[in-house]
């Protein structure tokens, strides 16, 4: 059906939506984090050591990948209730810089070389955990946790003053995202045939962030279309050959000035469905504000 | 060996320092990261090694690649930060990435990705301490470096300009109702920023000889960490930051092991941050923001 090439393509695609959303997830409660390849790591070297040396399936080996990057997205969120905007965001980063020197020093992990051999990540597997992660995201934000999460992004104070349990919100934002990031993590092991530490670097969590505040952070849907976007954006730019870089850097500059509430807004989004519902008096540009103050 | 290696820290401490004063000038205004400080920095490195590359002495080498530093800070103010002021926090901390990375790769087009040979220009003999033999260029580098951060100490105290900047990194709106002119305060801010971290940069390549465009993302991010460390808000925190930084680095590549030195300088930083988020000197609350 695909060309290798574009199949290939796809995986990573696929691998960089779940990434947008391990930094959804924090972000929905108004929390930046620059550390989450510090997840992606953790779930990506668990689940590869799982396969490699224990003999244990793929599926399995990628959930307890997730759930070991998860306790620890919730050990760093307890921490992190402290601080709040650009500090967490600094906090993480060191947070992400420490898990991927620890990995460059193990020698258990192979340390610089990384660890090689692991395969199995096929393209309807990675779609299937896609897919799953964003039914998971459509139900959340309708349930009353998603509300939960909605209030505490815009005002926490009022949200705790309303009987709302923000630490839990808040700590359990962050550690869904690491859970999806420590799959994504174990997805790229499986695909890429070989992980080392410096895959996992600031870049990569930076470039999680962009795919999602360039497709729009007022809705999980702008994961899926900043992902997409800025996966193959890079590819139709190989025509600027040694210029590909700088462009694509120029052209966030200009994002930022010309849209800096990304590609999709919730109002697009009902333009687009064109669906009515309750109108209720929402001021996108108000909701994106708290981040970060 | 000890004392060495002290040494040896508090000169790498000292180009830490400049490139956390220059985040921290952003930072007071803002409230934001300005991301792109270590792509200034790299770019200093670069702009001083083709100055001495194509025989322009030191002393001028160096005031001018402060000044292309300076420059690139402005094109990095008029539009990463300008446009944006009254967007969210995250936009121009997002722009400001962009801008990194268009400059990392600019420089890669200019100066290749390979590393490049810093050109010396020590004439000075070498300093004997005992049995420590201390570099000429190291005091050369530490001079300048004290040299210039008790210049900026005076500007900022001294001069009316430097209040200027003090009103506007105190609070950006009631400073312009009291007559401050803060777009030319701004202005001067990024230049400021600028020059301190292309100094560091032209200090980092005459202290290491080997320079590459990557070595932007990897001293700015030391930068930051020696800004939190030793407390926003402040020069004096990043000083102490950046010599905190720099003697943690060396010491623990002298008696632990080189690869284990930023897992120190990280988890510095992570626990500074969760346990002390003013920093050591720190004076600002983290809540101050825009007001």
């Amino acid at each position: 059906m695909f060309s290798s090439y574009q199949e290939g393509l796809l995986v990573l695609l696929g691998i960089n939506v779940l990434t947008a959303f391990s930094v959804y997830s924090p972000l929905a409660t108004g929390q930046l984090s620059l550390g989450n390849a510090g997840f992606m790591a953790i779930g990506a070297y668990i689940s590869a050591i799982l396969t490699l040396n224990f003999g244990v399936g793929l599926q399995a080996a990628l959930i307890l990948g997730g759930l070991s990057a998860g306790v620890s997205g919730v050990l760093v969120g307890f921490p992190a209730l402290r601080l709040r905007g650009v500090f967490l965001a600094m906090a993480t980063l060191a947070f992400g810089e420490v898990v991927r020197t620890i990995f460059l020093n193990l020698s258990y992990t192979g340390g610089a070389y990384g660890l090689r051999g692991m395969m199995g990540t096929t393209l309807p597997m990675v779609w299937l955990w896609v897919l799953a992660v964003t039914l998971f995201f459509f139900l959340l934000m309708r349930s009353p946790f998603g509300l939960n999460i909605h209030a505490t992004h815009d005002d926490e104070e009022v949200g705790e003053l309303t009987g709302i349990n923000v630490t839990r919100v808040k700590v359990g934002a962050f550690g869904i995202g690491a859970f999806i990031a420590g799959v994504a993590g174990g997805l790229y092991a499986h695909y890429l045939l070989y992980i080392e530490p410096s895959l996992f670097g600031f870049l990569e969590s930076i470039y999680m962030l962009l795919y999602v505040i360039l497709g729009g952070m007022t809705t999980f849907w702008g994961c899926l279309v900043g992902a997409a976007v800025f996966t193959l954006l890079p590819e139709y730019l190989r025509f600027l050959e040694r210029w590909r870089g700088a462009f694509f850097g120029a052209i966030i500059v200009l994002m930022m000035i010309l849209r800096p509430q990304g590609l999709l807004t919730r109002e697009l989004l009902r333009l687009l469905t064109n669906r009515r519902g309750p109108t209720q008096p929402e001021e996108v540009p108000a909701r994106v504000q708290e981040v970060g103050e | 060996m000890f004392l060495e290696q002290v040494v040896n820290g508090i000169f790498l401490g000292s180009m830490y320092a400049l490139v956390a004063i220059a985040f921290t000038l952003i930072m007071g205004i803002f409230g934001m990261l300005n991301i792109a400080v270590g792509e200034v920095f790299m770019l200093g490195a670069f702009f001083g090694m083709s100055l001495i590359m194509a025989g322009v002495p030191f002393h001028f080498a160096l005031p001018l690649a402060m000044i292309g530093s300076g420059v690139v800070s402005l094109v990095i103010e008029r539009l990463s930060f300008r446009p944006l002021r009254h967007a969210p926090l995250l936009v121009p901390l997002l722009s400001t990435i962009g801008f990194s990375i268009l400059l990392q790769n600019l420089a890669n087009i200019v100066w290749g990705t390979e590393r490049l040979e810093f050109p010396g220009v020590a004439a000075l003999p070498d300093l004997k301490l005992g049995s420590m033999v201390i570099p000429s260029v190291q005091f050369l580098v530490l001079g300048s470096a004290v040299a210039l951060i008790l210049a900026l100490d005076l500007f900022i105290q001294r001069t009316r300009v430097g209040r200027g900047m003090r009103a506007v990194a105190e609070n950006l709106e009631t400073s312009s109702i009291l007559g401050v002119e803060p777009n030319g305060i701004i202005l001067v801010t990024f230049f400021v920023s600028g020059l301190l971290a292309g100094a560091s940069g032209v200090f980092f390549g005459l202290t290491f000889s080997l320079i590459a465009p990557t070595i932007g993302l990897e001293v700015g991010l030391k930068g930051i960490a020696a800004m939190v460390v030793g407390g926003l808000g402040n020069m004096r925190g990043g000083i102490i930051g950046g010599l905190l930084i720099g003697i943690t680095e060396t010491l623990s590549v002298a008696y632990i092991s080189a690869s284990y030195r930023d897992v120190f300088v990280y988890s510095l930083l992570f626990l500074a941050l969760i346990i002390r988020p003013e920093g050591i000197l720190g004076t600002v609350q983290q809540e101050k923001g825009r007001a």
